[in-house]
């Protein structure tokens, strides 16, 4: 149900983009996704987000919001009549926060970098911390989950929508070095998890195919490779 | 809540723990301070256990359960104990108070810490200028009152002007008017003023951390 005129501006590569994406079909919430080019940052991405000019942007009533987990909390805020995103107990709040800040600070430079890695060795020093992070998550999911199948629980929530944006590049990763990096053996937990999650109805559409990301960001290391700086 | 029930990690000079000091204390919640010895890296076993991810203060026990992280300890004590509001109440108002302590922790910290310790100082004005646009006509960010963005934003208000001292370097000059006039009004408010670390004692380490060249 919209509560008046919705805009994601957004590209369906973006894991940040994903989270809003996904929030918003938690709730229902009819929204028109405004598509940014590759490499060209539109007028009213610059003029919505002039501080870092950057997607994702929810625009509300044509204001706009900015930060992907501000406005995932924003979306559960505002639609309050569709299912809850964040817990609603304080303490499971702080513990979802917590992990979607892990997430945001160490996981997922450690993850991006993973692609880039040229040659075995840089490949290997790469991987560690990856596979640390999610050792870290695959403890977490076995301490709050309770009995799962999402981080949430029951119901999927922040924690998932924080963390499974990124199984798109994890998989990505996977396929370019030939290792599985969420598994049966070492994240037993994880790995059913992310099943779950890639097939819940308010993922499975905005979850990018494996090979149309890996294609991507493989033309994004050429970009760079090819830019002068 | 007994006091006992609430128990706060923190350090002295830390503007992270601070953070969460003046949320209690702007609450009227009772606490009991644990210091941790930081500086020496001689960290607690109970730090190590509350905080296995991080390592780091502070950290907020609540009924024997840590929570890490100053930002989401802010937003823990403003959804478990009434009284004074630090985030405001209206959705749209809330994610422009986070939009902006985001923007703090990841862009202006880092930056300001630079331009102190590298003698990189566009950055830091870029971001500063970005914070006092945010500020022009309000008291506060939070408006009247302290909230959210003010208590995150503290070590502008009160650490970054006694770096200036200590090295002699100026980063908040005139060209930010509302940031200077905020931070006077900050650390002279009421419950503010009562519990920050001791001037002389922060001057001394940040000579100690800058040494001048």
């Amino acid at each position: 149900m919209a509560k008046g005129e919705v805009k994601l501006l957004g590209s369906w590569p973006s894991p940040y983009v994903m989270r809003a994406r996904i929030a918003l079909n938690l709730k229902s919430v009819e929204y028109e996704f405004l598509e940014e080019k590759l490499g060209v940052k539109s007028e009213l991405l610059l003029k919505s987000n002039p501080v870092h000019k950057k997607i994702p942007v929810l625009l509300h009533h044509s204001k706009p919001i900015c930060e992907s987990l501000v406005i995932v909390q924003y979306i559960d805020e505002v639609w309050s009549s569709g299912p809850a995103i964040l817990p609603s107990d304080p303490y499971d709040r702080a513990v979802a926060r917590f992990w979607a800040s892990y997430v945001d600070e160490k996981f997922f430079p450690a993850l991006r970098a993973l692609p880039m890695a040229q040659g075995k060795e840089a490949m290997e020093a790469a991987m560690h911390p990856v596979k640390e992070g999610l050792a870290l998550l695959e403890d977490a999911y076995a301490n709050h989950s309770k009995g799962g199948p999402f981080f949430g629980g029951g119901q999927i929530s922040y924690l998932d929508v924080a963390f499974g944006c990124f199984l798109g590049v994890i998989r990505v990763s996977e396929k370019v070095t030939g290792v599985a990096l969420i598994n049966e053996h070492t994240t037993p937990g994880l790995a059913g998890w992310a099943e779950e999650f890639c097939a819940h109805p308010a993922v499975e559409d905005v979850m990018p195919d494996t090979d149309k990301l890996t294609e991507f960001i493989n033309r994004i290391i050429k970009m760079k490779s090819q830019s002068p700086n | 809540m007994a006091e006992e029930e609430v128990k706060l990690h923190g350090a002295w000079g830390s503007p992270f723990s601070k953070r969460v000091e003046f949320a209690l204390k702007l609450k009227g919640i009772h606490y009991h301070y644990i210091e941790e010895e930081v500086l020496t890296k001689n960290k607690s076993p109970e730090l190590l256990k509350y905080n296995p991810v991080h390592k780091k203060i502070p950290v907020l026990l609540h009924k024997g359960r840590p929570i890490a992280e100053s930002q989401v300890i802010l937003e823990y004590i403003d959804e478990t104990w009434k009284g004074y509001p630090i985030l405001p109440q209206e959705p749209y108002e809330r994610a422009t108070a986070r939009f902006w302590a985001r923007f703090i922790d990841e862009k202006c910290w880092p930056s300001v810490w630079s331009s102190f310790s590298e003698g990189k100082k566009e950055e830091a004005i870029e971001n500063l200028k970005l914070l006092e646009k945010e500020l022009e006509g309000k008291k506060f960010f939070g408006g009247e009152k302290i909230g959210f963005v003010d208590i995150v934003a503290n070590f502008i208000a009160y650490w970054v002007p006694l770096i200036e001292e200590a090295t002699g370097k100026q980063l908040l000059g005139e060209e930010f008017p509302a940031l200077c006039r905020w931070k006077d009004e900050y650390v002279s408010s009421a419950v503010i003023k009562e519990h920050l670390p001791s001037r002389d004692k922060l001057v001394a380490h940040f000579r100690a951390r800058f040494p001048s060249n």
